[in-house]
């Protein structure tokens, strides 16, 4: 039988060490139905996960949820939403009690004397043409403004297929920001003319965005055996998709047989009781999902199967170390 | 006593590789102190999937916080047989 020390030298026993034991339970909230944005190709709104019940409004019932969720094993709260910071109350109903992550377009600024260390994520959908084509805006000009510096922000940058050989001049002006950034990919919602990716593509962006991580590892928070399963869809031969997938909500899964899967995973809709299918749209062909964290959580839940070669099993620690930084369970 | 823990510890060695699909490794081969997580690599899907094929074969529920602890076969072995003699 081939063990985990048996293919790594000691530095590396050690990096797998550290992160074996986390353990990270993960659920992902919607804080409201609201949005300050109404990007083309959001996920939210074009699957009309909006409606799917009125949000809460009585914070008493929110903090009685959360007890709920952190009884079952909740360790970590990702807010998405709608945008979150549209009501921080219900926001720091979570990081007053647990880890928690908070998804933003940035627009409206995390006051930081009442979240010190919120960890924060901003979404980029590229550069200035793209943004304002997509939604309606600009959005770094001023989210740069509210977030600059801070220890406890990064982008979340979407790459489109129109952002080919444009990636560079982003990194920078993240760089220059004093910021970090994750990459991910645009998946097409909302089937907007020309941002679909094509094949030859999809080899383009994985290059491109190697690149950019060999160029700024200060600034990039990332590895690129998440870039080649992101852009490949394939992982260890086997093909992403709907009877892969890990983020899928646990109580709605009745895939046979179950694929290794997130324990415990559930999307609530801010009405909290209703469940979306899924971490993203509920609508989506999963043959075409891009989406960053079911890719990353895909090569995170099969850890046995990477125990086959050093190189294997590296590639896995670093996706998982990638992940953990995201959420800051171990550092930067 | 010293029978019954080495008996509980092939069959604890049996079901887990019966159930990770384990290769190239027997019940008899398996060493009953390599460290689970360390070493074999097993998550807590893995565990969650195990503790219910343990619970059915020897009458004893397996809390999840108990998990973390449960590191090695042996130790699985004892646990068992501590729950079983407790009448938990
Ligand atoms: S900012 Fe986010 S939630 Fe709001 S419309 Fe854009 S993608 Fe959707
Ligand atoms: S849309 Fe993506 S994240 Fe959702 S179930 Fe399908 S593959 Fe998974």
């Amino acid at each position: 039988m081939i063990t985990v020390s048996s293919l790594l030298d000691a530095h590396w026993y050690e990096r797998y060490k550290t992160i074996s034991k986390l353990n990270i339970r993960s659920s992902i909230y919607d804080v409201t139905n609201r949005c300050n944005l109404r990007c083309k190709g959001c996920f939210f709104f074009s699957s009309g996960e909006h409606q799917v019940g009125d949000e809460e409004n009585d914070l008493a019932l929110w903090h009685q949820f959360i007890d709920r969720e952190m009884a079952r094993g909740v360790n970590l709260a990702i807010l998405i939403g709608g945008e979150p910071t549209l009501c921080l109350d219900r926001v720091e109903a979570f990081y007053k009690k647990l880890p928690t992550f908070c998804a933003t377009n940035g627009l409206i600024k995390v006051p930081r004397d009442r979240f010190p260390e919120l960890m924060v994520g901003i979404s980029l959908w590229g550069d200035s043409a793209d943004e304002t084509i997509l939604r309606g805006k600009d959005t770094f000009k001023i989210s740069s403004a509210n977030y600059q510096g801070d220890p406890n922000a990064y982008y979340l940058y979407t790459i489109t297929p129109k952002q080919l050989g444009k990636t560079e001049a982003i990194i920078t002006k993240i760089r220059d920001v004093g910021l970090k950034v994750h990459m991910q990919l645009l998946s097409n919602d909302e089937g907007v003319d020309g941002f679909s990716w094509q094949p030859e593509e999809l080899v383009a962006v994985r290059e491109e965005m190697d690149a950019m991580l060999d160029r700024y590892p200060e600034t990039v928070i990332s590895c690129k055996y998440y870039h080649e399963v992101i852009t490949s869809g394939t992982m260890l031969g086997r093909r992403f998709g709907w009877m892969e997938c890990p983020s899928v909500t646990e109580p709605l899964d009745r895939r046979q047989p179950q694929p290794k899967r997130l324990i415990g995973f559930i999307r609530w809709s801010s009405n909290l009781r209703a469940m979306h299918r899924c971490c993203t749209s509920e609508t989506r062909d999963c043959s075409t999902c891009k989406d960053g964290a079911a890719h990353m959580s895909w090569v995170m839940v099969n850890k046995r199967a990477h125990i086959k070669t050093a190189e294997d099993l590296q590639n896995w620690i670093e996706v998982y170390e990638m992940f953990a930084k995201l959420y800051r369970f171990i550092p930067w | 006593m010293s029978d019954k823990i080495n008996e509980t510890i092939t069959r604890i060695a049996e079901i887990i590789i019966n159930e990770l699909k384990l290769e190239d490794v027997t019940a008899a081969t398996f060493n009953p102190d390599l460290d689970l997580v360390d070493e074999v690599g097993v998550d807590s899907m893995d565990l969650a999937t195990v503790a219910l094929v343990l619970r059915d074969e020897f009458g004893i529920r397996i809390d999840e916080d108990d998990y973390p602890k449960l590191s090695t076969v042996r130790i699985i072995a004892q646990y068992i047989l501590d729950k079983q003699s407790s009448g938990e």
